[in-house]
């Protein structure tokens, strides 16, 4: 339990996604104008990180890692197929993002005409696929991948709401010609990271 | 048919738009996840730059090939299909070549799948172009995207570790020299505060460039 924990906060904060890696930093950027968008995004990334991390998780370990194949016959268990991991974890999450875009429209109606676009634009967010690669690279067991999925979903979300604050906000100062817009937005998410760094003198 | 026609007005648009005018990632804003993470060291920089020139030039290449026989509703699993065939054969050279700089690459090289160049270029320019133009844009992006990368990856590698390429350039104190390293370049959010520089720079030369409010 303890280990999942400690898990948790480490992707949440330590290894934040976003201020950490700098994944999915063009939708970081683009879509930080408004807080309200930018909640949408975050959830919607957190609910599709939860959902294809561990689902990535289970196609590596029954269907592409060394011997994974046994299962079948034990002529395949001799079979090493990781190669294909970016393939098929890019057809997962594809999928994934589809189903999900499908399930909200039907249940959820009021939560996709917020999300509208972004739903679909989740596929192509390095945020998922890096978590997923990122499963693969450390070995994550079903239930780590899990949390991981969740924290690592949940550090996005947190970053680009934080982000959007500041950008709101920023909107009334005088900002150089030439800084304006991207500039400054780099600037900022630059000295989020800086603060975010502060977490990692915790020792887990 | 002439030099010229092969290698015309739209052809050299397309490769030498992208690298100052039209730079991916300082006017289009594409491609800066891993413009970010990679940019410690100049031959990490040289690696990601030679990945993302190749998989955006061949995708692009692949894309409008097949643009005229894509139905419209499944164009983007094609493209993330291509794409993503020729990342795992760039993937595999790098293993194969360079094995202890592809384990510090660790996930960036699969993440060129979603680098928004290569998508982005796909989608906004290979669906429209013959593959000739296409493969130059797709050069002309990566350069653009290179030249972005090395020189952050220049500054954060000469200022914070006094080194380029691994050759000592500016002596550390603590090798017996007189250059004391800026250890922030070394860390990750450097990487943002040397682009936005960059990204001043570029705007400043081309006022035309800055965003009205």
């Amino acid at each position: 339990m303890e280990h999942y924990l400690s898990l948790f906060v480490r992707a949440l904060f330590l290894e934040n996604m976003a201020l950490a890696f700098f994944l999915g930093m063009c939708s970081f950027l683009a879509c930080s104008k408004k807080v309200e968008t930018a909640f949408g995004l975050g959830v919607a990334v957190a609910f599709v990180q939860v959902l294809t991390v561990p689902l990535n998780n289970l196609i590596l370990a029954y269907l592409l890692k060394e011997g994974a194949l046994g299962w079948i016959t034990p002529a395949l268990a001799k079979v090493d197929l990781t190669f294909l991991a970016f393939i098929l974890f890019i057809g997962t999450i594809a999928a994934a993002t589809q189903v999900v875009e499908m399930a909200v429209e039907k249940f959820a109606p009021g939560l996709y005409s917020t999300l509208g676009v972004f739903l679909p634009l989740i596929a192509v967010n390095c945020v998922i696929l890096g978590g997923s690669l990122f499963m693969q690279e450390r070995d994550y067991g079903f239930g780590e991948s899990v949390v991981f999925g969740l924290g690592s979903g949940l550090g996005f979300a947190l970053a680009i709401v934080a982000m959007a604050a500041v950008r709101e906000k920023l909107a009334y100062s005088h900002v150089p010609a030439g800084l304006k817009g991207l500039g400054i937005t780099f600037v900022t998410a630059g000295l989020i990271s800086v603060a975010f760094m502060v977490f990692s003198g915790i020792q887990l | 048919m002439s030099a010229t026609t092969i290698f015309g007005k739209n052809e050299r648009k397309a490769l030498i738009g992208p690298i100052l005018t039209n730079n991916p990632i300082g006017v289009q804003v594409l491609g800066i996840c891993s413009a970010l993470a990679v940019t410690t060291r100049v031959d990490k920089a040289l690696v990601m730059t030679a990945g993302v020139l190749l998989v955006t030039m061949l995708a692009n290449v692949a894309v409008s090939l097949v643009r005229n026989h894509t139905p419209g509703s499944i164009r983007i699993i094609v493209q993330l299909a291509i794409i993503a065939s020729l990342v795992i054969v760039f993937d595999q050279v790098l293993k194969a070549t360079l094995y202890e700089l592809s384990l510090e690459l660790s996930v960036f090289v699969g993440l060129i799948i979603t680098n928004c160049i290569v998508m982005g270029r796909a989608e906004g320019y290979a669906m429209q172009n013959p593959p000739l133009a296409s493969a130059l844009d797709g050069i002309g992006n990566g350069l653009g995207y290179g030249i972005v990368l090395i020189a952050t990856a220049f500054l954060r590698e000469l200022l914070g570790a006094g080194k380029v390429l691994g050759f000592t350039i500016l002596p550390l104190v603590k090798d017996g020299g007189w250059y004391v390293p800026n250890g922030l370049m070394l860390l990750a959010p450097s990487g943002l505060f040397i682009i936005a520089g960059l990204i001043w720079l570029l705007r400043t030369v081309k006022p035309e460039l800055q965003e009205k409010d």
